[in-house]
C-alpha cells in the first residue's frame, strides 16, 4: 500500500496504462501543462494539446476510438460539455447500436465537476445525472483515492464510452488551480479522507456497477456519491450521537447503477435518504426512488440536493450543495416518519 | 457511378412504395465527386459522410444488398437495422456518417488521428454541404485539423441551398477564402465532372498522405431531388395546383386576416417565397448538368463496350433490388 492524494491517483493509474498500451492518446485543452507528469513521460505525440474547441476534438475522440485508439479525451470542466454535447448524445453513446455492433468506441472523457470552492454556477455543475440519461454511457464519481485509480483503470478497460468525472473539491490541483490560485487565505471544507488515502501498489479496474458500503447500519440507507459520501459519512457520526444508526453507501458510478446493493440496503432499514450534489428535478434521486418503488420495497424517502443554479458567493454556496447539517436534519425527518 | 445511380433510382421508387420509412436524403447529383475522390482511396483510408450515404457507400465497395436490407429497416441490414441511411456504418470500409450536419468535421479529425498513429500515409475524408460549412464544429474542424496538421480532405458538396434556404443568403464571405484563411490548400471544382475532380484531386490527396496537412475542395453540384424526397419546394413547383390548393386558404389569411407585420412586409414575405418557386421551378427545367449522363457521353465517344458494361450493372442491380424485396416481403408476410 502506498498513500497518494485523490489528483495523483488518478494519473498514476492512466500513467500505469499507458505504459502498457501504445493505443492511449490523450487530448485536450492546456493537457500538456494540466498533466505535467504524463506530458513529460510520454511526449507530445501522446498527450496532444487542442484548440479551445470542444466539439471538434471530443467528436474525434469518438472516430479515433473506433479506428483503433483508445483516447482519453479530457473535457477540463463538465460544465463545458455543453457546447459538445452533441458527440456524447449522438455519436459515443449511438454507434455501437446504429453501426449493428460492428464498432465499439472505447473512448474516456475525463472531466472535473462539483462546487464548493466559489467559482459560481458556469464551473460548478456535477450533471451526472443528465449525462446518464443517455442510454449508452457509463458514468464514474470516485470518492477516494483507491477509487479513483481503480475507476479510472476500468474506464480505460471498458470497450465503451465513460465519462469520468473527478471532483474538484477532492482534486487538490483543480483546487489551487480555480479557487485558492497559489493565497494560503482560502480555506473550503474538503473531506480529509478524499483528498488523501491509501492506495494498491499496482492497479486493478474496479468494476462498474458495484457500489461500496462504507458503513453499515440498521435505521437508514444513505445513499451518496462523490464529496455527498464524506459529508453522509460525517453526519452518521453524528446521528449515532442521536442513537440513528445510518448505514452510507457510496455508488461510485451512476450508470450502470448498483440497484441490488441500494435494494437489499432499504429492505433492511426501510429509509433511503439520497444525498446527491447534481440537480434534484429529474436526476438520480428521482430515479433510485423509482427503481426501489419498482422493486416493491415499502420505504420512508427523502433527498438532499442541489435545487437551483449554484450562487457565486460562497456563503450562499454552501447552504445550497449538500451539507452535513441538511443530511442530518432529513435524516432526522425521516425517522420520525411511521414505517 | 452508374451503378450508385441505378440503386438510388431503385431506393427512390421503393421510398415512393412506401416501404422506407421517415426521410430519404438521395446523393444523386453529388455522385461525380464522390467517385472522382473514391477513386485515390486504397485500404485504410476512411471515409466521414454526412446523411448522404448511398452514393458514396455503394462507390466505396459496400455490399448493396446488405444496404437496401439496412434502408428497408431488416435486422440482416449493414447496421442490423439499427442505423438507416442517415447512421450507415461499415467497419471494414472505415466509413461512418452521421445525421447531424457538421458532425462529418470532428469525425474525420479522428479517423486521421487514429491513421497518424496507426496507418502513416492514410488519410480520411470530410463531406459535407455548403450549409454544414457555417456549422460552429466545421469550422472548429478546420482549425484543428490545420494546426494538427492532420491528413484530411474536407470536401464541400454546395448545392447552392441549406434546406429550403439559399446558401447566399445565410454566408458571409466565400467558402474558399474561408478555408484559405485556415491555412488551406483550397480548390473550387466543377462537381458534376468525374474527370475534373479526379484529376484535381490526385495531387491534394498525395500531398496530405506526404504530410503536408489538411486541404479544402469547393465542388458544385446540382441534385434535383432537393434536400430529401418529398422536398416541399420541389413539391410545390412539380404540382402547384394539387400543393397550392392545400396551403392557399390558410396562407391567404396569415397574409390579409390576422394582426402582425405590415402589409408591406407580408407581401415582401410572399414575394420571396414566390421567388424562390420560380428558382427551383427553374433549376428543375434549365437542364442542368447531370453527372451520369456527362461521363455517359463522353464514354461513349472515347471507348467501346459501354452498353454492355451498362447492361451488366443493370442486371446486377436489379438482381439485388429484386432479391432484397423479397427477403422483406417474406417477413412482412411472416
Amino acid at each position: 500500500m502506498r498513500t497518494m492524494t485523490y489528483a495523483d491517483a488518478i494519473d498514476d493509474a492512466i500513467a500505469q496504462k499507458m505504459s502498457k498500451d501504445p493505443n492511449i492518446i490523450y487530448l485536450g485543452e492546456d493537457v500538456q501543462m494540466l498533466r505535467l507528469n504524463l506530458f513529460s513521460r510520454f511526449g507530445s505525440e501522446k498527450i496532444i494539446n487542442t484548440p479551445i474547441s470542444e466539439s471538434a476534438f471530443l467528436g474525434a475522440g469518438v472516430t479515433a476510438a473506433m479506428a483503433g485508439l483508445r483516447p482519453i479525451v479530457e473535457i477540463m470542466l463538465i460544465d463545458f460539455i455543453g457546447v459538445a454535447i452533441d458527440a456524447l448524445l449522438n455519436h459515443a453513446a449511438k454507434n455501437e447500436f446504429f453501426s449493428g455492433n460492428q464498432w465499439q468506441v472505447p473512448l474516456v472523457v475525463r472531466a472535473s465537476c462539483g462546487g464548493g470552492y466559489g467559482d459560481g454556477g458556469q464551473h460548478e455543475q456535477t450533471l451526472w445525472g443528465w449525462l446518464a440519461h443517455i442510454p449508452g454511457l457509463w458514468i464514474a464519481v470516485p470518492s477516494n483515492p483507491a477509487d479513483a485509480g481503480g475507476l479510472m483503470t476500468a474506464s480505460i478497460e471498458h470497450d465503451g464510452p465513460v465519462v469520468y468525472l473527478e471532483h474538484k473539491l477532492l482534486a487538490e490541483y483543480f483546487r489551487d488551480y480555480l479557487g485558492s490560485g497559489g493565497r494560503s487565505n482560502q480555506d473550503y471544507n474538503v473531506p480529509r479522507d478524499g483528498e488523501q488515502g491509501r492506495i494498491p501498489d499496482k492497479w486493478t479496474p474496479i468494476p462498474f456497477g458495484k457500489a461500496s458500503i462504507k458503513k453499515e447500519g440498521s435505521d437508514i440507507s444513505i445513499v451518496s456519491l462523490g464529496v455527498g459520501v464524506h459529508r453522509s459519512l460525517e453526519a452518521s457520526k453524528r446521528l449515532e450521537e442521536q442513537n440513528v444508526s445510518a448505514e452510507v453507501i457510496d455508488l461510485r458510478t451512476v450508470a450502470p447503477l448498483d440497484t441490488s446493493t441500494i435494494c437489499e440496503s432499504v429492505s433492511k432499514t426501510g429509509r433511503l435518504l439520497v444525498v446527491d450534489e447534481d440537480y434534484k428535478q429529474f436526476g438520480l434521486s428521482g430515479e433510485i426512488a423509482a427503481i426501489v418503488l419498482e422493486n416493491s420495497i415499502h420505504f420512508q424517502y427523502g433527498r438532499v440536493c442541489t435545487e437551483q443554479s449554484i450562487p457565486y458567493s460562497h456563503q450562499q454556496e454552501i447552504q445550497i450543495l449538500p451539507s452535513t447539517q441538511r443530511i442530518i436534519d432529513s435524516a432526522l425527518g425521516l425517522m420520525n416518519k411511521q414505517l | 457511378m452508374f451503378k450508385s445511380r441505378l440503386f438510388e433510382e431503385h431506393v427512390v421508387q421503393i421510398w415512393n412504395d412506401g416501404l422506407i420509412t421517415g426521410e430519404m436524403h438521395t446523393s444523386i447529383g453529388e455522385e461525380a465527386i464522390y467517385a472522382g475522390l473514391i477513386d485515390h482511396l486504397a485500404d485504410g483510408d476512411a471515409l466521414a459522410l454526412d446523411h448522404r450515404t448511398t452514393s458514396p457507400s455503394i462507390i466505396r465497395g459496400v455490399d448493396p444488398k446488405s444496404l437496401l436490407l439496412e434502408f428497408l429497416g431488416h435486422e440482416n441490414g449493414l447496421c442490423s437495422g439499427n442505423g438507416g441511411h442517415m447512421h450507415i456504418f461499415s467497419k471494414s470500409h472505415l466509413l461512418a456518417s452521421s445525421g447531424i450536419v457538421g458532425a462529418s468535421g470532428p469525425a474525420a479529425l479522428g479517423f486521421a488521428l487514429a491513421a497518424q498513429h496507426l496507418r502513416p500515409g492514410k488519410i480520411a475524408l470530410s463531406f459535407f454541404g455548403e450549409g454544414a460549412a457555417n456549422q460552429g464544429m466545421m469550422m472548429e474542424s478546420f482549425n484543428m485539423a490545420a494546426a494538427l496538421r492532420l491528413p484530411v480532405l474536407f470536401v464541400c458538396k454546395d448545392n447552392g441551398m441549406a434546406i429550403t434556404t439559399q446558401s447566399s443568403e445565410v454566408t458571409s464571405g466565400n467558402l474558399i477564402s474561408r478555408a484559405q484563411s485556415f491555412g488551406m490548400h483550397s480548390l473550387e471544382l466543377d462537381g458534376a465532372d468525374a474527370a475534373v475532380v479526379w484529376r484535381e484531386s490526385g495531387k491534394m490527396i498525395s500531398g496530405i498522405r506526404m504530410g503536408e496537412g489538411p486541404a479544402f475542395i469547393l465542388a458544385k453540384c446540382h441534385r434535383p431531388q432537393g434536400h430529401f424526397l418529398g422536398d416541399p419546394l420541389l413539391r410545390i413547383s412539380e404540382k402547384p395546383l394539387k400543393e397550392l390548393s392545400q396551403i392557399s386558404g390558410p396562407l391567404i389569411k396569415s397574409v390579409t386576416k390576422y394582426k402582425g407585420a405590415t402589409l408591406k412586409q407580408r407581401m415582401s414575405s410572399l414575394k420571396k417565397v414566390t421567388s424562390l418557386l420560380g428558382k427551383t421551378m427553374k433549376s428543375g427545367k434549365s437542364g442542368n448538368r447531370d453527372p451520369v449522363s456527362l461521363l455517359r457521353a463522353r464514354l461513349v465517344k472515347e471507348s467501346s463496350g459501354i452498353e454492355d458494361l451498362e447492361t451488366e450493372v443493370i442486371n446486377e442491380i436489379e438482381k439485388v433490388v429484386e432479391s432484397v424485396l423479397n427477403i422483406y416481403m417474406e417477413r412482412s408476410e411472416s
